[in-house]
């Protein structure tokens, strides 16, 4: 039963944290620089996100010839940056990827 | 864009994140089972939780027996990040009825809000009226749906997982897909910059903190600089 009575607990917990600032909204007075702070959360929280996928391998910062997810990586962000397009940064990060690994 | 429009605007922007996402759910079910999770419980876990790494540490943790208080401690404290995905949302659902809200919370994910996030600020921009929630419960649904799928494939046929192939890197890939088209002001790639080093020099704190403080550093820095006159 305690398994259950975790997961129960840990889905409110997790619940409550996504509600938080969505529930609040209109309730409260934000102080003036939480609105300045709020146009970088995207770019922020992902790419906090994706950085160690990248750098990382094993825990440990490599940025050798060896990290291929690092090379692939980057390819994918030019083509990203030059072509603005979805389905090509991805296709062109895995294509990178398969062809570093055989390298 | 009406309802409809901006439902399937959501669930295509999140198609690409299954991609990466589905190994996961198949991984999680592995490891729920093999942590002495019935198949049942690891399951539901699924739409109790519905949060990948959480419910990964949650596994671990209880595989290894930990206190039923470090375990959800270290729930909350994984999914911490969520909080600012739900700041950055809030203002689009100001207006919607309760129910919105609370569903709406309940699907925000990593990958639900990052591939809402480029149609968000679009709408946002848009004449019409706002259609946000509706792109949210499209990502957020196709999501939910792909987790759901991926974890009962991992609890049934877990044991012939197939090797690696690396389909992992979809998710790094799209949010590089998502993020780079966004960046398009000094503050915006300094802001990215400091969120990403921050993020890999914190690597190593436990509960996934560094990335929760990473994008703490990420947002400063961005808002230290947007505030100055370019």
């Amino acid at each position: 039963m305690t398994l259950w009575g975790l997961m129960l607990v840990s889905g409110v917990l997790t619940f409550a944290i996504r509600y938080s600032f969505i529930a609040a909204e209109g309730h409260y007075q934000p102080p003036p620089w939480f609105a300045l702070l709020l146009p970088f959360v995207p770019v922020a929280a992902l790419t906090a996100l994706t950085a160690p996928e990248l750098l990382l391998v094993g825990g440990a910062l490599d940025v050798g010839a060896g990290n291929v997810r690092l090379w692939a990586g980057l390819i994918a962000i030019a083509v990203a940056a030059i072509w603005r397009s979805t389905l090509l940064t991805i296709g062109s990060g895995f294509l990178a990827l398969f062809l570093l690994q055989r390298l | 864009m009406n309802p409809r429009a901006a439902f399937f605007t959501g669930l295509r922007a999140v198609m690409p994140l299954l991609l990466g996402v589905a190994p996961f759910g198949v991984i999680y079910g592995v490891v729920a089972l093999q942590s002495g999770i019935p198949a049942l419980a690891a399951m539901a876990m699924s739409t109790i939780v519905f949060a990948g790494s959480a419910q990964f540490l949650l596994a671990q943790l209880v595989g290894a027996g930990a206190p039923f208080l470090l375990a959800a401690g270290a729930v909350g404290l994984v999914n911490l990040r969520h909080a600012l995905y739900s700041a950055s949302v809030a203002p689009l659902l100001a207006r919607l009825p309760r129910r919105w809200k609370v569903l709406l919370a309940y699907l925000l994910t990593d990958e639900a809000y990052a591939a809402a996030i480029p149609h968000l600020l679009a709408d946002a921009r848009g004449p019409q009226s706002s259609q946000a929630h509706w792109i949210l419960f499209g990502s957020g649904v196709g999501l939910w749906s792909g987790w759901q799928v991926s974890t009962l494939a991992g609890v049934l046929i877990g044991a012939r997982l197939p090797a690696d192939m690396g389909l992992d890197f979809a998710l790094p890939l799209t949010f590089i897909a998502i993020v780079v088209p966004m960046i398009s002001t000094r503050a915006l790639f300094a802001a990215a910059i400091a969120a990403g080093v921050a993020a890999v020099a914190l690597a190593a704190l436990p509960y996934k903190l560094g990335l929760f403080l990473g994008a703490l550093a990420g947002l400063s820095v961005g808002a230290a600089l947007g505030r100055k006159p370019a």
